[in-house]
């Protein structure tokens, strides 16, 4: 016998052949291969400028995070409810010595109470002028602060001074007045002392506050030390406590500024804290991820879709190959794996460009805002390996269709 | 004594069906090696299904084939392919060259399956072009070439790998008689070289190259003698 059974060449294609193979192919038709790979492109692009900018943008929340905001911290007093409706918030909880126990704090750096004075319908007028025609007389708001507050508020004066801790001991009857006030009032210098009277009371302003970071209400306002508005305008209660913090400081001062102004039932002030900037970031990035990545995955979905329907389609246009492939020893496997090959490499090729296109918008958007871009180093590696996965996936289904074709209805059917 | 390189022993290949079909009864057959046979016949009557039962694309239904001894019925699928791709070359009516491959790469196709070695492969393919006097031909598409150059493309593809038969299904179906010439010249010379060629046709003239003839009607297959060769 010249041939024995043990010489049969069982069926084999090298790994190197394979790969070239379904290159030639895909290169053979150039313009195919690259529209298929577009939806490829898209999704894995889509994916990467998402991580990459809600990275960078979360990244830039914590640098820019607003300094004033996030060391501000309040403490007000709850409002009660009873059985019958609010209660009459006769008790005071907040005490008078609260900018001093505050300040106590270790990362307290500024710190200041606030009040609004009821005026009970009492007007305020400067030095009486006899002018039938212009109004004489206003109602402007009362609010007795300490003395921190102004820190608190950034008020910058125009003339005169503040009023101090002395000023408020003593109940000496003298008032800040914010430049809008003022300007009602008629006052543009304090140097001569000038008086105003609320009502029948009459007060001595010492200063004109030009400009404030916050609480814009001081500027239309008659400012009044805590001492002379509780002896002249019978204040009894304070409304809120303002505390600054250093940075970072916010949340643990938040945790304990009610216990040390009301130790007994710290629970019944209410601490208003901001929001944690990692917190905040986090909520940034996801909020982000979430809503993009939906999106990225769903062109990523398209894309597969895509490469499925081509790989498909170039299955049916090459039934003949296949046939002839099959006809000169080529297994079932060989052709399965050609195929698959073929979509593979479409899909690595789609998440080389769009990983790349990805980084390019991300660096694009980051360049436009000055903003640093930031990218983890596993996505433009890993886009690339997802791509393949998606290209290999939709093979699939068309490369086990044309490992299952019959070789002689291969042959008949196509050229 | 030297085996057949084809031998059927009562091959049958039935088509399930609502009415099934016989494309082969019964067929005793043997070849020779360097044989050049024809198979003629009228379409239907089993002339193809002979042919791809011969090449180990399809299976017969109930006898048994040994190709070049061996009992191809006894092995599986992995190994007929594999024999398919190592003793079998074919030439179709259509040609079935890739349509974006230069001829040589057509021509080296052929050899990707059945590890040939790599580094060799060029040469085999030049040397069975050279064979079927497309030496000039060789870094074209085939969509450049004529119908009687690409069949001949087509049988370089078929004898590159050295098969023990060669198969030719109508191989001038789609060539007119100058071309065809061509391509039947090329049969004559590998049966000279000592190829076994199996022929199927339809065409009197084509069939007159063989030595041999047999007919198909029905699926039955009868010798005959009559051609303008001898035995």
């Amino acid at each position: 016998m010249m041939n024995s059974p043990a010489s049969i060449v069982r069926p084999h294609l090298a790994f190197r052949d394979l790969v070239a193979e379904s290159v030639t192919s895909l290169l053979a038709r150039p313009g195919r291969s690259l529209l298929t790979i577009l939806g490829t492109v898209l999704g894995i692009g889509a994916i990467v400028a998402t991580l990459g900018i809600s990275k960078t943008a979360g990244n830039q929340i914590v640098t820019r995070f607003d300094a004033l905001a996030a060391t501000s911290v309040t403490v007000t007093q709850r409002n009660e409810f009873g059985f019958f409706g609010p209660s009459q918030q006769t008790v005071n909880l907040i005490p008078w010595d609260a900018e001093d126990r505050m300040k106590r704090l270790n990362g307290v750096v500024a710190a200041g109470i606030k009040s609004n004075v009821s005026a009970d319908g009492r007007l305020t007028r400067s030095v009486p002028i006899n002018d039938p025609l212009a109004q004489t007389e206003f109602a402007i708001n009362l609010i007795a602060v300490s003395p921190g507050f102004f820190d608190i508020a950034q008020a910058e004066l125009r003339s005169g001074r503040f009023f101090d801790e002395g000023h408020s001991s003593r109940a000496d009857p003298v008032a800040v007045i914010g430049r809008s006030a003022a300007q009602r009032l008629n006052i543009d210098r304090v140097d001569h002392q000038p008086a105003i009277f609320v009502g029948d009371t009459t007060l001595i302003v010492i200063g004109i506050i030009e400009e404030v970071g916050r609480e814009p209400s001081l500027l239309d306002a008659v400012v009044l030390p805590n001492g002379t508005a509780r002896k002249l305008f019978q204040l009894n209660g304070i409304d809120e406590v303002q505390i600054r913090t250093e940075i970072g400081a916010a949340q643990l001062i938040g945790s304990q500024a009610a216990t040390a102004l009301y130790p007994n039932e710290p629970n019944r002030l209410r601490v208003a804290v901001p929001p944690d900037p990692r917190a905040v970031k986090g909520a940034v990035e996801e909020d982000v991820n979430a809503l993009f990545l939906v999106l990225g995955g769903v062109s990523l979905l398209i894309g597969a879709i895509g490469i499925a329907n081509v790989t498909l389609v170039s299955v049916l246009e090459r039934v003949g190959e296949i046939g002839l492939r099959r006809s000169v020893g080529a297994a079932r496997r060989h052709i399965a794996s050609q195929f698959l090959v073929e979509s593979a490499a479409m899909g690595f090729i789609g998440g080389i460009v769009g990983a790349s296109s990805g980084v390019l918008v991300v660096v694009a958007v980051s360049a436009a805002r000055t903003w640093t871009p930031v990218l983890d180093p596993w996505i433009p590696l890993g886009a690339p390996a997802l791509g393949m996965v998606v290209g290999l996936l939709a093979g699939l289904y068309p490369a086990l269709k044309a490992s299952r074709m019959e070789p002689v209805e291969a042959l008949r059917a196509g050229l | 004594m030297r085996e057949p390189v084809v031998r059927l022993d009562r091959v049958s290949r039935t088509f399930e069906g609502t009415t099934p079909v016989h494309a082969l009864r019964h067929v005793d057959f043997t070849l020779e090696a360097g044989e050049y046979v024809s198979v003629v016949g009228p379409s239907g009557s089993g002339k193809s299904t002979l042919l791809h039962v011969l090449g180990l694309l399809d299976e017969p239904t109930d006898g048994l084939y040994f190709l070049d001894g061996i009992n191809v019925s006894l092995i599986d699928d992995a190994e007929r392919t594999g024999l398919r791709g190592d003793r079998i070359g074919f030439v179709f009516q259509d040609f079935h060259l890739l349509r974006h491959r230069t001829v040589t790469e057509n021509v080296m196709a052929a050899l990707l399956y059945n590890r040939f070695p790599r580094r060799e492969r060029r040469r085999a393919a030049v040397e069975a072009l050279e064979k079927v006097d497309l030496g000039h031909r060789m870094d074209q598409t085939p969509d450049k070439l004529s119908g009687g150059e690409r069949q001949r493309v087509a049988i370089a593809r078929a004898i590159v790998g050295r098969p023990s038969l060669l198969l030719a299904d109508e191989p001038t179906g789609n060539l007119d008689t100058g071309t065809s010439e061509s391509v039947l010249e090329v049969f004559d010379d590998l049966r000279i070289d000592g190829l076994t060629l199996v022929v199927v046709t339809h065409d009197e003239t084509v069939s007159s190259h063989a030595a041999r003839q047999v007919y198909m009607v029905d699926g039955l297959l009868s010798e005959s003698t009559i051609g303008r060769g001898t035995r």
